[in-house]
């Protein structure tokens, strides 16, 4: 699965695309595959806040949860929800299944995460290949 | 000993196959200085005989022939024989947690039938597997209303049983959540509901109430689920007698009912093993504590059950679980279980109603003598009712302990208000003739000097 | 991809050639769901006439009285029986053959103690009968209170938490209190990697943050990295001996000395107890506080799931914060106030009215001197009364309603009496036997991830199968087909492809062997047919579930087909 080149990349495996003001957050292929098959996505409100690095929901499998980690600050302008009631496209489509959508605060944060190149290089170090 | 399977032989033999020379080596990684050199002072071994002697004298100290018009949170009904038949087989018994589905499918379909039964029973949509008790099941409700509101502060009646609220107490003693306690209406024995109202906020995350409450009153649950859902709160209805739902309308309005199962079929061996279970509406599922068996099918399609919706749970999410809780009370669920399926729908009424008649015959038999009087008599009850006496209950409960009969219990214990108040309980098993002779003695106050 | 997969002639076990060594399959009987089987009219209930007037329900009721009935299931006795007894038959137990789950003891569960619970005045007894009527169940509290207290090593001990983890609940709560009580609650509570979900769980609901302390290359504690680790704000280590991987803190008191230098405290979770009963006791290595769980390690039964019990036993400093009520014993010649309420001599005689002669207290002289106790612990009674006290000003307050899961006291009395000190001995011994056996006979097919001398349990992992595409969760499936409950899969967490096996004292030789022999058979699948075992079971009523589809659409519950 190639990881697109105009994203950026948490080292929690999230990403984001940004157009404009706005940037849709979604997990990474690597994420959605050592997961295993999603059950639940459990995401925040439209309007509330989100903090970089900090937690703002939880995707879960049958036997493990993983929190999701906000690769920048701003506030939710949209929640995707047909993940309610089939989680599984994130399992189909990671890159292109967006969870919400952020009105970015401060966009000099995305100078912060890591583009394609690096998060490839990230994920072949933690696999250890 | 006759639980271990093994001659001395066959352990020696063992021994030598491990290559230790005796028993001692396999704890040999234990510090001499902490190994115990010597036996355990505990009683000697017994005979089987031995042991079934011990308890019996055990139970006959207990003065069996008593009867008794306790309730308060633990009640009497009688038990069909079937029930011990059933959880007796060893394997229900001496099975474990159904985390192996393949060979555990006795023990889920019953948890989903159980599940079902209590939705049915509480008009929720769904309920778990149980939990230890009515109280702890009652904290547990609260806190999950936290979880679901993002709130802090919950409002508690004190007509709750009061050793629940001592537990939702203990629950919430380092969780900074405050509760605010209000009082009842003097003339119904239900919740106050203006101070109820004046007690709620925009921060409240829970109301909690008891129907049948601890005077045995029932609680006008869609007045006060007004009050809680206009400030954005839920409301929690604990249960603590679960017979009663065969008769009294279930608290539909309510988010979250917290009940005792214990009336169904559950001994009360002195107040435990019970049977606590949260029942709920279906959105707020994934913040319930406790176990949860679904429906699902196996690889040809067949009709399966599972533990699910298990990242719930303290063993995936360790300390961000929405409960430590492991365990449930799943034998004594089963219990009820079967219970439920001995009466069905037609005899949870008719229990029901000859519970209620017969506390009514015992409420107004009693209050029909001099020096007495019904506390609480503005609202609809259940089987349990509040009697006012002029004399000390100290003094008539002597004489009721002398015929081998034990009254209601003091309430002055727990509400300081209510002298000379205690909470008498009549269920199916009362006879007719105990309640006449309890009015007797309690008629006979000695005449003053 | 379909596989077509006989059983019988899948493998051909020393056994037989249609068996599998210690099973063969038969068939068992189909079961609806009882909803489906209720028919309108149908009964098992018969109630005896109403002997007091009747009343009208619906109008003293009024607006409370329930319309519609639920829908419970309408079925004769009859059908009952056959339908629990059908699903019964769907399930394994330790009653059919070894139940070797790592860390939860699955012991034989004796039948007298299943029939001395149920004995009528101690079934039937309501929590609050007066005291003076409850005095042979105080008595049993007391027993059992006094026994666990010289099995524990410990100096005072409450009965109330319902299960382990409300028991680990208590502990931090007493915990907490004791630190309060010194003038600070402190932040933290450490936890090993290798601990039960259960212990960070319970740290965070008494508002303690949770701080986790890496295993060393033995499986146990480092003790460099715990000196490191606490601190001013360390308000516990809570610690499971045996750990989880079956290993002793050979170093324990190193562990408590590193601790109390620093004024917090050494939890113990108990649920490895049966690795030291009789052998060891935690407060003579330094514990301070420590649950119980009578489900495992005394014989009650796990029901499926529960009801469980954990009593908490700690030291002298820790008993002003026990959970109210506590048991007392008014001595002998003392006062003691009536249920009347009144202050009355407690009996002068004591209460052995009822007692068998065997079971005679030694007499308690109001001087303190004692007659006649030249036997061990006495049975029954020590004379007095016992009762509840509730004015315990620095109680940590009720965990739950009344006094405990007193059922399980009295099945754990049951054990303890049946074992008696030389029973319980020998039982701790042949459990770790046991775990040693199989340890020995397994080492050289399944990789053992830690040396260390095994106590009660082994910890093996599945490196060398998971190499041909073998997980631990496939070969505990395929042990199913051998006739045997799986071990504990996939835990402790600290071991990457975990198999947790604890076998238990109550497994003969002949049934280890078989354990072993499905395990070594199981071992050559995984290399020369692994499909087989990755697709297991094979023989029970349903295959692999979809838990998939029951996390994603939730059925909780049944509901009638639309019309």
């Amino acid at each position: 699965m190639p990881y697109p080149k105009d994203y950026r990349y948490t080292r929690e495996h999230e990403w984001i695309s940004v157009d404009g003001a706005i940037g849709s957050i979604g997990i990474t292929d690597y994420a959605q595959s050592s997961l295993g098959d999603i059950v639940y996505v459990d995401a925040p409100k439209v309007g509330d806040a989100v903090t970089a690095n900090a937690t703002f929901g939880s995707v879960e499998s049958v036997k493990a949860v993983s929190d999701l980690f906000s690769p920048v600050s701003g506030k939710v302008t949209a929640v995707n929800e047909e993940l309610k009631t089939a989680p599984d496209q994130i399992n189909q489509d990671a890159h292109g299944t967006w969870i919400i959508k952020v009105e970015l605060s401060n966009p000099a944060e995305l100078n912060n995460l890591l583009d394609a190149t690096a998060y490839e290089a990230f994920i072949a170090e933690e696999t250890g290949s | 000993m006759r639980y271990l399977p093994k001659s001395d032989d066959e352990r020696r033999q063992m021994l030598a196959e491990i290559g230790a020379r005796s028993i001692d080596d396999l704890f040999a990684i234990i510090p001499a200085e902490y190994r115990l050199g010597r036996d355990l002072n505990v009683p000697r071994q017994q005979a089987e005989s031995e042991i079934i002697a011990y308890f019996r004298a055990a139970g006959q100290k207990n003065a069996t022939d008593y009867a008794s018009f306790l309730g308060a949170g633990a009640y009497r009904h009688y038990r069909p024989v079937i029930i011990d038949s059933l959880v007796q087989r060893g394997e229900f018994l001496t099975s474990y947690t159904p985390y192996q589905a393949e060979i555990t499918q006795g023990t889920l379909q019953a948890i989903f039938e159980f599940q079902t039964m209590i939705a049915e029973l509480t008009g929720m949509d769904v309920a778990n597997a149980s939990m230890y008790d009515g109280s702890t099941g009652a904290a547990e409700a609260v806190l999950m209303a936290m979880r679901v509101t993002g709130r802090q502060k919950a409002v508690v009646a004190a007509t709750v049983h009061p050793e629940y609220r001592e537990v939702l107490h203990t629950y919430l003693r380092y969780r900074e959540m405050p509760t605010a306690l209000v009082g009842y209406h003097n003339e119904t024995g239900r919740v106050d509901l203006e101070a109820l109202a004046a007690a709620v906020s925009s921060e409240t995350a829970a109301i909690l109430v008891q129907s049948p409450n601890f005077f045995g009153v029932i609680e006008d649950i869609p007045a006060i689920a007004e009050i809680a859902h206009a400030k954005g709160a839920l409301l929690i209805v604990s249960i603590a007698e679960a017979v009663s739902l065969g008769i009294v309308r279930p608290p539909v309005e309510a988010d979250i009912v917290s009940m005792e199962a214990q009336s169904f079929g559950v001994a009360l061996s002195y107040g435990g093993p019970f049977c606590g279970v949260i029942a709920a509406r279906e959105q707020f599922v994934r913040q319930m504590p406790g176990r949860l068996a679904g429906q699902t099918v196996d690889g040809a399609g067949n009709r399966g059950f599972v533990l699910t919706l298990a990242t719930r749970e303290q063993h995936i999410r360790r300390e961000k679980a929405t409960s430590n809780i492991c365990t449930n009370q799943a034998l004594v669920a089963l219990m009820a279980t079967i219970f439920l399926a001995v009466y069905g729908k037609e005899g949870m009424r008719e229990l029901a109603e000859h519970n209620l008649a017969k506390a009514d015959y015992a409420a107004k038999t009693l209050s029909a003598l001099s020096g007495t009087k019904l506390r609480f008599k503005g609202a609809p009850r259940f089987h349990e009712f509040v009697l006012q006496t002029d004399e000390a209950p100290a003094a008539w409960s002597r004489r009721l302990l002398d015929n081998k009969i034990v009254g209601g219990i003091e309430l002055s214990r727990w509400y300081p208000e209510l002298r000379n108040c205690t909470l008498w309980c009549a269920t199916e098993v009362m006879p007719r003739e105990t309640i006449d002779a309890a009015a007797k003695v309690l008629a006979a106050a000695p005449v003053e000097a | 991809m379909t596989m077509n997969l006989d059983t019988n002639k899948a493998e051909a076990k020393p056994g037989g050639p249609h068996t599998l060594g210690k099973v063969r399959t038969h068939p068992t009987q189909n079961e609806a769901l009882m909803f489906e089987k209720s028919a309108p009219g149908k009964r098992a209930y018969k109630l005896p006439p109403l002997d007091v007037p009747a009343v009208d329900f619906s109008s003293c009721l009024g607006k409370a009285y329930r319309q519609t009935p639920a829908q419970l299931p309408e079925l004769s006795e009859i059908e009952i029986i056959r339908h629990f007894t059908r699903l019964s038959t769907w399930n394994y137990a330790i009653d059919l053959g070894m139940y070797p789950l790592g860390s939860c003891t699955m012991k034989y569960n004796p039948r007298v103690n299943e029939f001395v619970a149920r004995i009528e005045g101690l079934a039937e007894a309501h929590p609050y009968r007066p005291e003076s009527l409850a005095q042979g169940i105080l008595e049993i509290y007391d027993l059992l209170q006094r026994c666990l207290l010289e099995i524990t090593g410990m100096d005072a001990i409450t009965l109330q938490p319902a299960a382990g983890a409300h028991g680990e609940f208590t502990g931090i709560l007493l915990t907490r209190a004791w630190h309060e009580s010194q003038g600070n609650p402190r932040t933290k509570i450490l936890v090993p990697d290798s601990a039960h979900g259960t212990n960070p769980a319970t740290a965070a609901i008494v508002g303690y943050t949770v701080e986790n302390i890496k295993s060393n290359a033995d499986g146990g504690i480092d003790l460099e990295g715990l000196a490191r680790q606490v601190d001013e704000n360390t308000a516990a280590l809570m610690l499971t001996n045996p750990s989880t991987l079956g290993v002793f803190e050979d170093e324990i008191h190193k562990i408590a000395d590193i601790l109390h230098a620093k004024g917090a405290l050494l939890y113990m979770d108990g649920a490895n107890m049966n690795a030291l009963v009789g052998k060891v006791r935690p407060g003579d290595f330094g514990v301070d506080v420590m649950h119980l769980n009578l489900h495992k390690t005394f014989s009650t039964p796990h029901g499926g799931g529960g009801p469980g019990s954990g009593p908490v036993a700690c030291k002298k400093f820790l008993e002003p914060f026990l959970p109210i009520p506590v048991l007392v014993r008014d001595e002998y010649g003392a006062k003691h106030c009536t249920d009347a309420g009144d202050w009355e001599d407690t009996n002068a005689e004591p209460t052995a009215d009822g007692c068998p002669p065997l079971f005679r207290a030694p007499v308690l002289k109001p001087d303190g001197e004692r007659v006649g106790d030249s036997e061990p612990m006495p049975l029954h009674p020590l004379g007095g009364r016992l009762r509840w006290e509730y004015n315990r000003p620095h109680s940590v307050g009720r965990v739950r309603a009344f006094y405990g899961n007193t059922g399980m006291f009295i099945r754990a009395l049951a054990y303890i009496l049946a074992n008696g000190p030389d029973g319980l001995r020998q039982t701790t011994e042949d459990a770790v036997l046991n775990a040693n056996y199989i340890r020995k006979k397994l080492e050289d097919l399944y990789e053992l991830p830690y040396k260390t001398p095994s106590m009660h349990e082994v910890v093996f992992s599945d490196r060398r199968q998971a190499a041909h595409g073998v997980k631990t969760g496939d070969i505990a499936k395929r042990l199913i087909d051998y006739g045997f409950h799986p071990y504990t899969v996939s835990f402790p967490l600290i071991v990457h492809g975990a198999l947790m096996i604890e076998p238990t004292e109550s497994e003969s030789r002949e049934e280890l062997d078989l354990f072993v022999e499905a395990m070594r058979s199981i071992a050559r699948e995984a290399e020369e047919n692994p499909e087989l075992v990755k697709t297991a079971p094979h023989s029970t009523r349903v295959s692999r579930l979809d838990e998939v589809q029951a996390a994603r659409k939730p059925i909780l519950r049944w509901k009638p087909e639309k019309q």
